[in-house]
């Protein structure tokens, strides 16, 4: 089945026994075992995920202000400048709350993500499992001053005329905690250091339709033999159950080709390609279950029982 | 074929009523609060969270329908977040916060705070006495922007103007509202900073007790001293007792990451992290309230004896509040 890209084991590629030495398929997939002692393989966030969460979540914000202080400004003159304290005391905690408490409040709540996280399907989780506490939320953001603001600020405020000696050691603090998420094998930011956190995927899925439904065998037109049945493996089924739910035309032509070829397979009269893929994935898929409850996982079409 | 339904296939078909149902109360706790569900949706989450999770163990042990397990996987993940992320309400929250986990931050960092404390002191005395070598050195010490006019060029008179200015009342929010978010600005660093091992921070505590040190000693050459101390410690004693406390906070941080102990540094410190936030959400109600008496209070009440009442006050509350011997409740 080279005809299709080859199935990197995904998330979901079982483990027997991961606590036992069981090497995680993914180097961004984690053991995470739950009180009732399944390990949910959680798969962490990449540094451009967290960056690109990030920038969007900086784009809100520097538009809220600027939308704000256009808003004060006209509201200002609208009143010929009576309420222009009052006013002011607004934007001055507002631009605080904006900056320190954007990401404090929206990871507090129940999805534990800023609009920039959720926008990548991201949430910020306790690297020991168990519950995300304040304190953890208010440290992680907190060092924000340092990763992001203070360099920020130096750049606004001596941009022009300073010493080379303190732009030097400007870029180099930054470069130092900008990158410091991609030297560490959990992509963990200063922040997530101090609080023990880390950020990790938190994929939406739907449950999608059941391709090997019952409907399929009774059509009684594919009988397969045994020996058809073994001709692939784990990983072949799984590119196929790809395929199928892709619904490719061309990809599904091609597929049905090289298995009809591999298998023996005579093709009827008025046999579609989807059809066939159809009850012949339903009878892999009940070869290779039925060997799994005999406790015989064929990994793929080379490995032999 | 007698069997005309895969084992899996049916192993689903049987239970994706339930998923579905947990799905849709997940959904619904993730857009409004838990009160808004029924008693009966609300008991159902555990053991529908339960049910998924053996479905999910019992699945990746004998179906091979990838989707299904992905979509359990992730399923299971949403529900677990949410069954052992559960927190209390926010008014238990700051009940706890207020009663217990404060001071006892407060309590545990107490090493901490006193090296704070002494670097501020160090600061201001360093700052005072090389002001009385040298006059010029006040201009080291003191930026232009926070001197305003109160430099050794400046006479008597102006120097004790300053002292009791009347604002306007509308004015005095504003400047209340800037103290506010400038101090706690300058407080979030100083804890943050404490992360490059807590150099920064001893630093900036250093340079805060210099400017101190170099406005106290400009007012004791004019004879100002008493009034400057009334002017300085209405709202200096709860706003220094803040920042010593924010250099508490960044120091250990700082001593955590340096000097991890037998635990792993990231184990290390997240738990300083922790503890250091707690307390570094107390100095921000702090500056709050200093903010208030330096914006308000300060230009309101211009007797010395009663601004020396109101920081007497302030600091001896501040002191039993946070270190008076309590039990803990566990």
């Amino acid at each position: 089945m080279s005809a299709s890209n080859a199935s990197a084991p995904g998330p979901s590629a079982p483990t027997i026994n991961p606590s036992l030495g069981g090497k995680p398929a993914d180097a961004f997939e984690r053991e995470l075992i739950t009180p009732e002692g399944v390990d949910l393989r959680i798969v962490l966030a990449t540094a451009s995920e967290r960056a690109g969460a990030f920038l969007v979540d900086a784009a809100i914000i520097v538009a809220i202000i600027v939308a704000a202080s256009i808003l004060c400004a006209l509201a200002a003159w609208a009143t010929n400048g009576t309420t222009r304290s009052l006013i002011g005391v607004l934007w001055l905690l507002g631009f605080f709350l904006l900056r320190n408490a954007w990401f404090l409040i929206f990871e507090l709540g129940p999805r534990a993500a800023t609009p920039g996280k959720r926008v990548f399907g991201l949430r910020v989780a306790s690297r020991q499992g168990g519950r995300l506490t304040a304190d953890a939320i208010f440290a992680r953001n907190a060092m924000r001053e340092i990763e992001v603001f203070l360099p920020l600020t130096f750049l606004l405020t001596s941009a022009g005329g300073v010493d080379a000696m303190i732009v030097a050691a400007g870029l180099l603090w930054t470069g130092v905690l900008v990158l410091f998420p991609l030297f560490n094998r959990d992509r963990l930011r200063a922040g997530d250091l101090v609080a023990g956190t880390w950020v990790v995927r938190e994929p939406r899925r739907t449950l999608t339709f059941e391709l090997a439904g019952p409907e399929i065998q009774r059509a009684g037109r594919f009988i397969f033999e045994p020996a058809q049945l073994k001709a692939y493996g784990i990983a072949e089924l799984h590119v196929l159950e790809d395929v199928l739910r892709e619904a490719d035309r061309d990809a599904l032509g091609v597929v049905a080709e090289r298995i009809r070829a591999k298998i023996g397979w005579a093709e009827g009269p008025d046999e579609s390609d989807r059809a066939f893929l159809r009850a012949y994935y339903a009878g892999l898929r009940s070869e290779l279950e039925g060997e799994l409850l005999r406790g015989r996982r064929r990994r793929d079409k080379h490995h032999s029982l | 074929m007698a069997e005309l339904e895969l084992k899996s296939a049916r192993f689903r078909r049987e239970r994706e009523g339930d998923w579905g149902r947990l799905e849709r109360l997940l959904q619904r706790l993730e857009r409004e609060p838990a009160s808004k569900l029924s008693d009966d949706d609300l008991l159902a989450i555990p053991v529908l969270y339960s049910a998924t999770l053996s479905a999910l163990s019992v699945a990746r042990e004998t179906s091979l329908d990838r989707s299904l397990l992905d979509y359990l996987e992730s399923l299971s993940t949403r529900a677990y977040f949410l069954v052992y992320g559960t927190r209390p309400s926010l008014r238990d929250r700051l009940t706890s916060f207020f009663a217990k986990d404060w001071p006892k931050a407060a309590r545990a960092l107490w090493r901490e705070t006193v090296l704070s404390a002494t670097l501020v002191l160090l600061g201001a005395g360093a700052a005072a006495w090389l002001f009385a070598t040298d006059n010029d050195w006040y201009f080291a010490f003191v930026p232009g922007q926070y001197a305003g006019g109160r430099d050794p060029t400046a006479t008597t008179a102006a120097l004790r103007a300053v002292l009791y200015q009347h604002g306007s009342q509308n004015a005095l929010q504003l400047f209340a509202a800037f103290l506010f978010t400038h101090n706690a600005q300058i407080a979030v660093l100083a804890f943050a900073l404490g992360f490059a091992f807590g150099v920064p921070t001893a630093l900036l505590l250093f340079t805060n007790g210099c400017i101190m040190g170099a406005m106290m000693a400009l007012y004791a050459a004019h004879g100002l001293l008493f009034p400057l101390g009334g002017w300085l410690l209405i709202h200096g004693v709860t706003e220094l007792f803040a920042t010593i406390l924010a250099g508490a906070a960044g120091f250990r941080i700082g001593w955590s990451l340096a000097f991890p102990g037998e635990r792993t540094r990231p184990e290390a410190a997240a738990a300083a992290g922790r503890q250091a936030s707690t307390l570094m959400a107390g100095v921000l109600i702090m500056l709050m309230v200093a903010a208030l008496l330096e914006g308000i209070g300060r230009q309101v009440i211009t007797n010395d004896i009663a601004r020396y009442g109101v920081a007497a006050a302030s600091g001896i509350g501040w002191l039993v509040y946070l270190y008076r011997p309590r039990n803990f409740p566990r």
